[in-house]
């Protein structure tokens, strides 16, 4: 990686560098790469049984990469002094990404076209297109993949309340930052917490309150996990109680930043309220309600725990989302060829989708506020 | 049409301002209800007795008299903290296992992502094809990778490299899963930093890593400061990684609590107790720092 002309930052680089220090980094830097290739090859023979020694586990080749990335940044600067150290600030952290997740990635594809079971010992075997064939066939993961759509959607009906709320603690009220810390709260608990909290304890059916108060309402025999509408629904609740206040809390932002001019303006212009929000608040918010939105939307693709806890899928698949029906997957049968095959499809469908809602997006901001 | 005097519609208005402010108040009071009201039931639960729990009493002191039996199973409670109990060594070492790596992987994460992030809005940088704008979108795209895809992957590879159940692997994975958030915050920090500063540190004959340490860094602590909590938010909270990549040694607090639910037969204060000890800490977070929380999701989104 090296730093090119046109830096925000200007620096004037007087290097003096000999061509000893150059050689001795270059030789640093190939010396690194060379033990660490020389530990994969010893493992990677071990492992495959050409050769009698070797080491227990793969560590080693870890700590050969290890070495090798910090060779490569003190070679950086031994090459190319100043520039050098300049790539020393994305270096680390392009290095750990890296190794965190292009690896694994390739690594999934591997094994995603494998039958392998963890438990058994005959180890990893090449199956082709089997789990493909597997998953077409497969209604669970078909039907997870359309409750993730349905809780997708519900995030509208999450960011009109969030809306909502953001205009109750935008107006003049006292205590505001009471009502702040208290309508923030639950986006500070975990979601195990929250399961038990509210799944299991307080929708508990013969004494939780909930269930009291719906009783107390009416309802002769409530049960909130019998019928896969109901439980979607409470999934659905569940999930929007702990993430509300996250859009709530940007959409406040965006609100407490408006120039308040335009408004007032609005006001003498005769504009009723419902026509200064819809004409004026809403349009000019568009743009922080996207943001919010979308990263709502990418904490909801990995919606998980609250499922795994309360209903852990049931009843009957109804309520999984794919990341939970790939944990049950994986702790019922504990092969990992066929889960992580799922979970690349649900990837591939998600960079999709999420591409597209960008692009869709950008375009209603743009129409809406008129830029060009 | 009737003549409106000025009084007539003086009092209107004020009846309407005043039906107004309750309102206002109103749907303020109920949602304040609908987000405290969980917590308030953990609590109170903990410190209820099996008949309490099966008459679903709310109101302490008024309906139920507060009796320490969820904390004493913990071993928590005051008549049992000097005792010797098992199963508070287990939660402690639980809550001790969240803290370190929570906390270890958040610093990491603030670390890494703050000095990508600076490298980032000042100097340019080419790898391979990659321009700035493409290395931030590679770090920042890390944010739509739903964990499930690395979390089989990583099972395997942890198991080969001897990382299963280690707090190491642990901090591993939470300081992948919190950088882009931290990158996308601290990009904001640093765009806001005149640069000039910096120019005039190296004119006085500071490096630029002198300029970046002495400089920027004091200016940009509350931004990192924000990064860091949020990042520990998520990192304490987080079950999925956790659930499938340990077992024993590195097992953490919501695994712990999640493992106690499945049980048959729940004890209700007991698992009450142990929720209530597992959120605290995150509601006296959100109460003593909520600046720091807000800053830290607002940046990069308002402008």
């Amino acid at each position: 990686m090296s730093t090119a002309d046109g830096d925000l930052l200007h620096t004037v680089d007087a290097d003096n560098i000999s061509d000893d220090r150059r050689r001795l980094g270059r030789l640093l830097h190939w010396g690194a790469v060379a033990l660490m290739a020389g530990l994969f090859l010893v493992q990677a023979l071990y492992e495959s049984g050409t050769i009698s020694f070797g080491f227990e586990t793969w560590r080693p080749v870890l700590a050969g990469y290890i070495l090798w990335a910090i060779a490569l940044c003190i070679s950086r600067v031994m090459i190319y002094g100043e520039q050098g150290k300049k790539s020393l600030f994305v270096l680390p952290a392009a290095l750990f990404v890296i190794s965190m997740v292009v690896f694994p990635l390739v690594f999934a594809l591997w094994i995603s076209f494998s039958d392998w079971n963890l438990a058994s010992l005959t180890g990893r075997k090449f199956n082709g297109l089997d789990n493909v064939r597997q998953m077409a066939s497969d209604p669970f993961y078909w039907n997870a993949l359309y409750n993730m759509v349905l809780y997708t959607l519900v995030i509208l009906v999450e960011y009109a309340i969030a809306f909502g709320l953001a205009l109750l603690l935008n107006a003049e009220i006292r205590g505001r930052k009471f009502w702040r810390v208290t309508f923030l709260l639950p986006l500070m608990l975990s979601p195990v917490a929250v399961s038990w909290m509210i799944g299991k304890s307080m929708l508990e059916i013969r004494f939780g309150p909930i269930s009291r108060f719906v009783r107390w309402l009416g309802w002769e025999n409530p049960s909130f996990f019998s019928s896969p509408e109901l439980a979607k629904f409470m999934v659905m609740a569940m999930d929007a109680w702990t993430f509300i206040p996250f859009m709530m809390i940007m959409i406040l932002a965006g609100l407490q930043a408006m120039p308040k001019e335009v408004l007032e303006a609005a006001e003498v212009d005769g504009a009723t309220p419902w026509q200064r929000f819809w004409e004026v608040t809403f349009p000019l918010m568009l743009p922080v309600s996207i943001t919010a939105v979308m990263i709502r939307i990418i904490f909801k693709l990995k919606l998980a725990d609250i499922i795994i806890n309360v209903t852990s899928g049931g009843p009957g698949g109804a309520t999984d989302s794919v990341t939970s029906f790939i944990f049950r997957e994986y702790r019922d049968r504990s092969n990992v060829g066929y889960g992580t095959l799922l979970a690349i499809v649900y990837l591939i469908i998600i960079v999709i989708f999420m591409t597209i809602l960008l692009k869709l997006s950008d375009r209603i901001v743009r129409r809406v506020t008129g830029a060009g | 049409m009737a003549q409106v005097t000025t009084d007539d519609y003086d009092r209107r208005q004020r009846m309407r301002w005043w039906s107004m402010r309750v309102v206002l108040y109103g749907l303020l009071i109920i949602w304040a209800i609908i987000c405290l009201f969980p917590i308030f039931w953990t609590l109170t639960t903990s410190f209820k007795v099996a008949r309490n729990v099966m008459q679903g009493d709310i109101l302490p002191w008024i309906e139920f008299t507060p009796k320490w039996l969820g904390w004493r199973s913990l071993g928590l409670s005051p008549d049992t903290i000097a005792n010797i109990s098992t199963v508070r060594e287990e939660f402690l070492k639980r809550f001790f296992n969240s803290a370190v790596i929570s906390v270890s992987a958040s610093a990491l994460a603030v670390m890494l992502g703050s000095l990508a992030a600076y490298g980032l809005s000042r100097f340019s940088y080419r790898f391979g094809f990659m321009r700035n704008s493409d290395i931030s979108f590679f770090f920042l795209s890390q944010l739509i990778l739903p964990p499930v895809v690395l979390a089989l992957p990583f099972l395997v590879l942890y198991k080969e490299l001897a990382l299963l159940d280690t707090r190491i692997g642990m901090i591993a994975i939470y300081t992948l899963m919190v950088l882009p958030i931290v990158i996308w915050i601290m990009r904001d920090q640093f765009a806001s930093v005149p640069v000039e500063l910096e120019e005039a540190a190296l004119v006085d004959g500071l490096s630029v890593w002198g300029a970046f340490m002495r400089i920027v860094m004091p200016l940009v602590l509350p931004g990192m400061v924000a990064a860091f909590i949020l990042a520990l938010v998520l990192c304490w909270n987080e079950y999925f990684f956790a659930a499938l990549l340990t077992a024993t040694d590195a097992k953490t607090l919501p695994v712990m609590i999640a493992s106690q639910t499945g049980s048959q037969g729940i004890n209700w204060w007991s698992m009450a107790a142990l929720s209530a000890a597992g959120i605290l800490p995150l509601v006296f977070i959100g109460v003593l720092l909520e600046k720091h929380i807000i800053k830290g999701m607002t940046a990069g989104a308002v402008k």
